[in-house]
C-alpha cells in the first residue's frame, strides 16, 4: 500500500465527510414515520426506482432543469457535476485495471499520478488517460465559467445572485481551486516523466520549459490534498451539502413522501438540498417589482437550516409559489414556509361559535361565492345569471353573508383557527347532500380541495362553466374581442387549472397569449399570503405586473380570481373581467326554460352559435 | 331600558387610571398604519364576522387607541382574517397584520382584564 504524508489533509476531510453523511442519512431515514418507511421500501424494491435513478441522472449530473432556464448556467453545473463524477468513476476503474490489489485506499485513485507517475503499460492505458484528461478539462471549463459568474452573473441569466455567508464563500473558494491545482500537480508529474495525455501532457511540456518541475511537484500535491480536504470539511456546513442530499430527496419524493405543514424529515431534506443558487430571487415577484431581495427561499431555507428566526423573512412572502416552478432542485419552499408560520403561531386559537349551522336545501349544485366574490358583486351576479340560464337546480350557500373558507388563516399560520372554520364549513356543506360545490374564488377552491374532506365534487367556476358549455347546458356567443388571460396563483400554479379558463375564452372571444402565463404567471400582489405588505406596496406590484402582462391588442384582462380582479382594477383604466362576467355577457338567453324540449330550436341556436 | 327604542349610552369618558396605551404604542411600531384610521367604519360594513356578531374593527381600533382593552382578546379571536376589510379600507390600513399583531401583543402583555 502506497502512502505519503501529504494525503493526510485529504484523508481527514474525506473520513469526516463520510462519517457525517452516514450518520445524517441514517438519522433521516430512521426519523421517517412508519408509513413513510413502507412507501420508501416499496419504491426501492420496485421498477419505479429506475424512474428515480433516471431523474438523479438528469438533475444531479446533467442538470436538465438549469439547462432549460439558461444554457450557459446549465453547462456550468453540468460540467462540474458530470466532469467530477467521471473523474471519480474513471479514476477508480483505471486503478482496478492495473493495481494488483482488489482494494485500494480512497486516496490512491485521486493521487494516482503521484503514486504511479510512470506506470507499466496496462490495457487501455492511453484511453484511460485521455478520458481522465477530457473529464478534467470538462470540470475546468465549468470552474472557469464559475469564476466569470462571480463577476458577471447576468451572462448566466441571473440578475441578482445570492449573497453568501462567509462559510459558503470559503467552500466556494476551495472548490474553485481544487481542479486548477489538480491540473498543475498532474502536469508537473507528466512533465518530469514526459508522459500524460493531451491536457496534462501539453501543460507539462509548457510548465517544464520554464519551471523546475521537481521542486514544485511535491508542493503542488500537498496543495491539492489541502484544498480537497478543506472542501470536504466545509461541505456538510455549506451550500454544497445539496450534492449528496439531492439524490436522497429525489428518491423520497418519487416514493410519494411529502412535507405536511410541519418540518418533517422530508422538509429537512428539502432544506438541506437547497443549493442557494439564487434562481428563486429572480423568479420572485417581490424582488422584481418591490425590490425585496432578502426573503426568497434561498435565504429563508438558509435561516431554517441554521436555526435563525427572522419573522420578516418567514412572513414577507406572497405564497404564490413561483419560486418553486423555477427551483432546479424542485423544493416546495412554500410548504416549508407555511410550516414555519404554523410553528410561529402555535398558541393562537379562535372562537367561531357564533357561526350558525344552517342546513342548506338539497340542490344539484351548491354555489359558494366566497368573501372576495362578495366584494366583487359583478362576479356573483354573473354566476347567478349563468346558473339560472343552465336550468340546473342550484343553491347559494353564502348568499346571506360569507363565512371564510379558512385558507387566509392557514396562510397566516393559524392552523388551529383555520381548522375550526374548516370543520364548521365542512359540516354545513356535507349536510346539503348536493352533488357539486362550485366556488368563484380560487383561494376557497384550494382550501375545499385540499383541507376539507368533502363528500361532494368541488369545482372552480371556470371548470363548471366549461362543463356547462361542453354539455350544451348554456350557449355563448363568440365575440370579436381579444383578451389576455392572467393565471391566478391559487388557481394555476397552486391548483393546476390552466386549460379550462382558456377554453372558455376561446369559446366566447379571442385569446391573446402572454409571455408570463401558466406556471410563469406573476402574482398580482393582492395575495392574502402576505400580511406584511402595505397597500401601497401591493398597488405597486399590481401596476408593474399589469404592465408586464397587458397587451395593446387586448380589449380587457380576464382572470379567474376575484382578488386578482380587484387588485388589478385599482391600478388600471382597462376593464379587468372575471371569466364568469365574460360568459354571462356573451350568454345566449333564449335557451331558458321555455325552449327546453324543443329540439329543433335548440339545434338552430347551436348552428347559430357555431357560425358566429 | 329601550322602551321607545332609545337607551342611555354607557359612559364614554376615558378613565385615565384604566387607560393603557401600551398596546397602541407597540402596535404603532409593528403596524404603523393603525394611526391612519379615520373611523369611517367601512371595515365593519364588509366584515364577514360582523355579519353574525357585533364585531367591528372600527370599534376595536378606537378602543385600542383609547387604551380600553377589556375583552379585547376575546373579541379579536372572532376574526376570520379573510382580509375584506383591508381591501375596502380607504386609508390603506393593513388590517390583517394589525389584527394578528394585536393578538400577539395582547398575549405578550398577558392582558386578561375582564
Amino acid at each position: 500500500m502506497k502512502f505519503d504524508l501529504f494525503v493526510i489533509p485529504f484523508l481527514i476531510g474525506f473520513n469526516f465527510l463520510l462519517l457525517y453523511l452516514i450518520t445524517k442519512f441514517t438519522l433521516w431515514i430512521l426519523s421517517l414515520t412508519s408509513e413513510e418507511k413502507i412507501k420508501l421500501r416499496k419504491h426501492i424494491f420496485s421498477f419505479s426506482l429506475f424512474k428515480s435513478l433516471r431523474e438523479i441522472n438528469q438533475e444531479v449530473l446533467l442538470h436538465r432543469k438549469i439547462f432549460k432556464s439558461n444554457l450557459l448556467l446549465g453547462y456550468m453545473h453540468m460540467s462540474l457535476a458530470l466532469g467530477w463524477f467521471l473523474l471519480i468513476l474513471i479514476g477508480n476503474l483505471q486503478v482496478k485495471f492495473f493495481s494488483p490489489y482488489p482494494f485500494n485506499p480512497p486516496y490512491y485513485p485521486i493521487f494516482l499520478k503521484f503514486f504511479e507517475p510512470n506506470p507499466p503499460s496496462y490495457p487501455f492505458d492511453k484511453g484511460f488517460n485521455f478520458i481522465m484528461d477530457l473529464s478534467l478539462l470538462l470540470v475546468l471549463s465549468g470552474v472557469f465559467l464559475a469564476w466569470i459568474k462571480r463577476y458577471k452573473s447576468s451572462l448566466f441569466g441571473i440578475k441578482k445572485p445570492t449573497i453568501h455567508t462567509r462559510g459558503d464563500k470559503f467552500a466556494i473558494i476551495t472548490l474553485w481551486f481544487i481542479f486548477p491545482i489538480r491540473l498543475l500537480a498532474e502536469s508537473l508529474s507528466a512533465s518530469i516523466y514526459n508522459n500524460g495525455s493531451f491536457l496534462t501532457g501539453t501543460m507539462g511540456h509548457i510548465l517544464g520549459s520554464f519551471l523546475p518541475a521537481g521542486i514544485f511537484l511535491y508542493a503542488a500535491w500537498w496543495a491539492y490534498s489541502l484544498v480537497l480536504g478543506s472542501f470536504f470539511l466545509a461541505l456538510p456546513f455549506s451550500r454544497y451539502l445539496h450534492i449528496p442530499v439531492e439524490p436522497l430527496l429525489i428518491i423520497l419524493r418519487n416514493a410519494g413522501i411529502k412535507a405536511k405543514k410541519e418540518i418533517n424529515t422530508f422538509a429537512q431534506l428539502e432544506i438541506n438540498a437547497c443549493s442557494r443558487c439564487g434562481i428563486c430571487i429572480d423568479a420572485c415577484p417581490l424582488s422584481s417589482t418591490n425590490n425585496t431581495k432578502d426573503i426568497q427561499p434561498t435565504y429563508f431555507l438558509r435561516n431554517v437550516r441554521y436555526g435563525i428566526q427572522d419573522s420578516n423573512v418567514i412572513n414577507n412572502c406572497l405564497m404564490c409559489g413561483r419560486c418553486n416552478t423555477f427551483c432546479p432542485v424542485g423544493i416546495d419552499s412554500t410548504e416549508i414556509r407555511l410550516a414555519k408560520r404554523i410553528e410561529q403561531n402555535r398558541n393562537t386559537s379562535s372562537n367561531y361559535d357564533f357561526i350558525p349551522i344552517n342546513k342548506p336545501a338539497k340542490t344539484e349544485v351548491l354555489y359558494f361565492a366566497g368573501c372576495m366574490t362578495h366584494l366583487t358583486p359583478s362576479i356573483k351576479k354573473s354566476m347567478t345569471k349563468i346558473l339560472d340560464a343552465s336550468n340546473i337546480s342550484w343553491g347559494f350557500l353564502d348568499k346571506e353573508g360569507s363565512i371564510c373558507c379558512g385558507r387566509p388563516l392557514l396562510l397566516a399560520g393559524q392552523l388551529e383557527s383555520a381548522r375550526a372554520l374548516i370543520d364548521k364549513n365542512a359540516s354545513i356543506i356535507n349536510s346539503s347532500g348536493s352533488k357539486i360545490l362550485v366556488t368563484s374564488c380560487p383561494i376557497c377552491y384550494k382550501a375545499f380541495k385540499e383541507e376539507y374532506k368533502l363528500d361532494i365534487e368541488v369545482l372552480h367556476h371556470s371548470q363548471f362553466i366549461l362543463r356547462l358549455i361542453e354539455e350544451k347546458k348554456i350557449f355563448v356567443n363568440k365575440s370579436v374581442q381579444s383578451y389576455v388571460y392572467h393565471d391566478p396563483c391559487e388557481l394555476g400554479r397552486n391548483s393546476g387549472i390552466y386549460s379550462e379558463p382558456r377554453k372558455i375564452i376561446n369559446h366566447s372571444a379571442h385569446l391573446i397569449n402572454s409571455a408570463l402565463e401558466k406556471e410563469k404567471s406573476l402574482c398580482c400582489g393582492g395575495s392574502i399570503g402576505n400580511i406584511l405588505l402595505t397597500s401601497a406596496q401591493k398597488m405597486q406590484i399590481a401596476s408593474e405586473v399589469f404592465h408586464e402582462i397587458d397587451s395593446e391588442k387586448a380589449d380587457a384582462l380576464i382572470t379567474g380570481c376575484p382578488l386578482c380582479k380587484r387588485t388589478f382594477s385599482s391600478v388600471t383604466e382597462k376593464p379587468v373581467l372575471d371569466i364568469a362576467q365574460l360568459v354571462a355577457s356573451n350568454l345566449i338567453k333564449t335557451l331558458g326554460a321555455e325552449t327546453k324540449g324543443i329540439s329543433k330550436k335548440k339545434t338552430d341556436i347551436e348552428v347559430y352559435s357555431r357560425t358566429l | 331600558m329601550p322602551v321607545w327604542g332609545y337607551t342611555i349610552n354607557n359612559n364614554n369618558q376615558i378613565d385615565f387610571d384604566l387607560k393603557d396605551l401600551k398596546i397602541f404604542d407597540r402596535l404603532s411600531c409593528s403596524e404603523p398604519s393603525i394611526k391612519l384610521c379615520i373611523g369611517c367604519g367601512t371595515c365593519a360594513g364588509v366584515c364577514s364576522t360582523g355579519n353574525y356578531t357585533q364585531f367591528s374593527l372600527r370599534k376595536i381600533i378606537s378602543l385600542i387607541s383609547r387604551g380600553e382593552i377589556y375583552n379585547l382578546s376575546e373579541e379579536l379571536s372572532k376574526c376570520m382574517l379573510c382580509g375584506k376589510c383591508s381591501l375596502v379600507c380607504p386609508r390603506g390600513i393593513n388590517t390583517r397584520n394589525l389584527i394578528t399583531n394585536a393578538r400577539l401583543v395582547l398575549k405578550e402583555l398577558q392582558i386578561e382584564v375582564d
